[in-house]
């Protein structure tokens, strides 16, 4: 019959010589398998107290941005909760009155912006569709938690710290994507 | 295109290690410290996963329990496939009404103390199959411990969930079976 492919082996039925028959040799060369691998390099990777580094293209967790005076980006057009297949964007809007023109960059911003986590399958698909680039994934994965409740990401757990009056806390959300300085 | 912003530093997880033991009293060679505490950490540390693994999330579940991530520094290295010895069950992908009552009853045939995981969006919520087949979380059948969110999650999401039913069994007292909130919570579901 012809094979099917071109690497078919009869298979070896001739009786076994002195050597197999000791047994011992060839659990010896198992053992000796296992003892190289004890001087291999761990794969391990020891998860809460070493880290992996994340691609910088993870999506993870949201975050919604500020621009470099400080002013909240998002203008809650809605685009976002349009084009999220999951539907766990919610947004209410709110219209800026003078006197706010530090905190929200357009004339209207978002009062409240939630996003279920549950619901969320991490696309990126809010990023894309995002006109001002107010929203983007990070690469903090998402935390688990006992209660449904807490799963429901508001503003103050989505937006940037303040970048003037919250430097420290804007430069480590920043990361290493900090832009170097314009004159160096 | 890379984006302006790495991480979001509200989002970022708080379970640590816990490395000390529990409180007692130490002499010269011998320690002493309540019953609860000394099964807590037994159990704790003993728990061992059943993965109800319907779909991807699954996939990432074999990644944690692989030499890289490796679940059993956690003490579950032996994966039950038995709902009878297992201690934690781990569902994992989109449970659709017709699976619920498998979900169900495998639940059911766990013995006590028993935890269930939510792992990924579709068993936790539903996700993005908020149609008529689909079970919009499997916590309208059976109670949840422990929600694990993303599509599906990390590894490092999945450890960080599991360190939380460690947490929750490390602290659960051994009357938590006869107490009247685990009661009410079981006739919530309609489990005798």
């Amino acid at each position: 019959m012809q094979s099917l492919t071109s690497r078919a082996k009869q298979v070896d039925r001739s009786p076994m010589t002195v050597v197999e028959r000791l047994y011992l040799w060839n659990i010896f060369k198992g053992m000796w398998i296992t003892l190289k691998h004890f001087f291999r390099k761990k794969p391990t990777i020891h998860y809460p107290e070493e880290k992996r580094p994340f691609s910088p293209v993870f999506r993870g967790l949201h975050i919604l941005n500020r621009d470099e005076e400080g002013r909240e980006r998002c203008t809650a057009c809605g685009l976002c909760a349009v084009a999220c297949p999951a539907e766990a964007i919610t947004m209410e809007a709110a219209e800026r009155v003078s006197g706010e023109e530090n905190k929200y960059r357009e004339e209207k911003y978002a009062a409240r912006y939630e996003i279920n986590m549950l619901r969320c399958i991490f696309c990126g698909l809010c990023e894309e569709a995002c006109p001002k680039d107010a929203i983007y994934l990070s690469e903090t994965f998402a935390p688990a938690n006992y209660q449904r409740k807490g799963f429901i990401y508001g503003k103050d757990d989505l937006l940037i710290p303040h970048p003037k009056e919250n430097p420290e806390e804007y430069q480590k959300a920043v990361g290493s994507r900090a832009k170097a300085p314009a004159n160096a | 295109m890379a984006r302006p912003v790495q991480y979001n530093i509200y989002g970022q997880t708080d379970v640590k290690l816990v490395k000390e033991g529990p409180e007692g009293y130490a002499g010269e060679g011998f320690f002493t410290t309540s019953l609860d505490k000394v099964v807590g950490l037994a159990r704790k540390n003993s728990i061992w996963p059943l993965p109800f693994a319907t779909s991807c999330c699954g996939i990432e579940f074999m990644a944690t329990m692989a030499s890289h991530y490796d679940l059993s520094r956690f003490g579950s290295e032996r994966v039950g496939f038995s709902p009878r010895q297992c201690d934690l069950m781990m569902v994992m992908g989109t449970i659709a009404k017709k699976m619920a009552p498998v979900v169900r009853q495998v639940y059911l045939q766990m013995a006590e103390p028993r935890r269930v995981m939510a792992v990924g969006a579709c068993a936790s919520s539903g996700g993005i199959f908020d149609t008529y087949s689909v079970l919009q979380g499997i916590d309208q059948v059976i109670p949840v411990d422990v929600y694990v969110p993303g599509c599906p999650p990390r590894p490092e999401a999945i450890i960080d969930g599991f360190m939380r039913v460690q947490e929750l069994v490390h602290n659960e007292s051994l009357r938590r079976r006869t107490s009247d909130k685990y009661k009410d919570l079981m006739n919530a579901y309609g489990i005798q």
